[in-house]
């Protein structure tokens, strides 16, 4: 069978249809934000938050909560606010703050799963947690919904605070100064990066959110020299990257994940590579 | 009344106390330097006057309609912003004000002010350049661009020429002094260097131990003037000071240093 008749096989099925839709949103909500938290220094702030769902996750799976999205989302929303006022907090500095409770969510989710699990197979499912092998693929027609829904409310917000959002990342303190509310938009910034995280989480894994944010907006900026370009480019890098992923992983049988951020990671070295040759 | 009036003003951040009992007031029109040493609370005035942090005691009024969020600023450039992927255009109208917190789109009106911002600091030809790529004089004339679209009275600025060289030093300083006279725009200048404060400025406020705030013609007679200027920036003793040919004072030596 060709490349293309087997993609057209797997397409009847409706699991595949499913990753590919929650990839491609979720690779452009990522890639959206991601050029505002590098830009500010904040991607690990993604990082961090992305082990504190792995332990919220770990949590609901011990309570048995039926649906662990809506116990996942709002405790990692509350502690992007947290982590956003301990990193303006001077007695805490940001990174360390990030640093603790990153590594002890980590620690606290997997110490939970160990003593709680009846699952016989533990290692496997912190290892799907952590690098999401085979979830995207058991996705049920609710989580997809729960996915374009909150990903038209990235999207929307986005827009809708396109020129707030360029100001504050840009220069906090002038945009205060001309009466901007600054920590409201850097609150707004750290709830999105928050639901961007959990929703990703279901793809890539707990442990490789962080590219999805990362290497978009950093391969964009090394081409595209103002805001919106790269902005608009790191969305395209990112959904293109998601689109070739999800393939790769369903031809060659490999893991979504990993194969998303090798195919990111590929990119990223092509316009390296470009920035180079642009440059000579 | 005076554009800004600030009486027996505290300052200093969680409850420290850096400066006390300062009172001093701004008129329209004003080339005010503020000067002191390092450490001596010269930023956190500043940060103070643009409602960035409250004041620990005391209080400013503004005058003749002006609010704190009206004072256009120029702050000191981080490093972030140096490798910042924006094009001059983007980040000069960034700087317009706008009533409506949601405004996906920019109005003519604000494009115009923008587009009048960058023709009065000559950097229209760049529009479309990048931040990262532009000089640090042109960096520094683009944020004061964005500074003019967010007020069009009173200018805010911290260290304009900190690591600039001396032509492209005395390049802002000219396009600082046209605003001054031209816009009729009042200027607030934080400032390093007291003798180029003491040729521009009209009225110096000098902040350390004591606190002096004056004519340049005073200080200079004071004896925080005298002090400053022959140990912090040596100038010869005896330096005195020539009335120039436009009305201003300004040191009778000619040499910047």
């Amino acid at each position: 069978m060709g490349i293309i008749e087997t993609l057209s096989y797997y397409m009847q099925y409706p699991f595949v249809r499913y990753a590919l839709i929650v990839g491609v949103l979720i690779a452009l909500c990522s890639s959206l934000l991601g050029v505002t938290l590098v830009l500010k220094h904040f991607s690990y702030i993604g990082d961090g938050l992305s082990h504190v769902a792995f332990g919220a996750l770990a949590i609901a799976s011990v309570l048995k909560i039926s649906n662990n999205m809506f116990f996942v989302l709002p405790v990692t929303v509350i502690c992007a606010v947290l982590l956003l006022r301990m990193g303006q907090n001077a007695r805490i500095k940001g990174d360390a703050a990030i640093a603790m409770i990153s590594v002890g969510a980590l620690a606290i989710g997997y110490l939970l799963m160990n003593i709680f699990s009846t699952s016989t197979n533990l290692s496997g499912d912190v290892c799907t947690t952590l690098f999401g092998s085979t979830s995207i693929l058991t996705l049920s027609r609710e989580q997809v919904w729960l996915c374009v829904i909150l990903s038209i409310a990235v999207v929307v917000i986005f827009v809708l605070f396109y020129h707030k959002i360029f100001a504050v990342t840009f220069d906090e303190s002038f945009a205060k100064a001309t009466g901007v509310n600054a920590d409201f938009y850097n609150l707004l910034i750290a709830v999105v990066t928050a639901v961007i995280i959990v929703l990703a989480m279901n793809l890539v894994g707990a442990l490789l959110v962080a590219a999805l944010v990362v290497f978009p907006a950093i391969s964009a900026m090394r081409i595209f020299k103002t805001f919106f370009s790269v902005t608009v480019c790191a969305v395209i890098f990112s959904v293109i990257g998601a689109l070739l992923g999800v393939l790769i992983s369903i031809l060659a049988g490999t893991p979504v994940g990993s194969t998303i951020v090798a195919v990111d990671i590929a990119g990223f070295l092509l316009f390296q590579l470009a920035a180079a040759i642009m440059h000579r | 009344m005076a554009l800004i009036t600030c009486d027996k003003l505290s300052l200093g951040y969680e409850g420290k106390a850096i400066l006390e009992d300062l009172s001093f007031s701004i008129e329209s029109g004003d080339y005010f330097c503020i000067v002191g040493e390092n450490g001596s609370g010269k930023t956190t005035l500043m940060r103070t006057l643009l409602g960035l942090i409250k004041p620990m005691g005391g209080c400013i009024t503004f005058g003749e309609g002006l609010k704190s969020s009206q004072i256009g600023y120029l702050p000191q450039q981080t490093t972030l912003q140096k490798e910042f992927p924006a094009s001059v255009r983007e980040i000069v109208l960034s700087g317009c004000r706008s009533e409506k917190r949601i405004h996906p789109f920019y109005s003519k009106e604000q494009k115009n002010t923008a587009q009048d911002a960058m023709d009065k600091m000559q950097i229209s030809h760049l529009a479309r350049k990048s931040y990262r790529e532009l000089s640090g004089g042109q960096q520094q004339r683009v944020l004061l661009a964005r500074a003019l679209c967010a007020a069009s009275k009173v200018l805010l600025l911290d260290e304009p020429v900190s690591g600039l060289d001396p032509k492209v030093t005395a390049e802002m300083y000219e396009v600082i002094e046209e605003l001054n006279q031209k816009e009729k725009i009042t200027i607030i200048m934080i400032s390093h260097d007291l003798g180029e404060a003491i040729h521009y400025a009209n009225r110096i406020l000098h902040i350390g131990n004591s606190i002096f705030c004056g004519n340049v013609e005073d200080y200079l007679q004071s004896k925080e003037g005298r002090y400053f200027a022959h140990h912090v920036c040596s100038l010869p003793e005896g330096t005195h000071f020539l009335r120039k040919p436009d009305g201003r004072k300004g040191a009778g030596h000619d040499g910047h240093h």
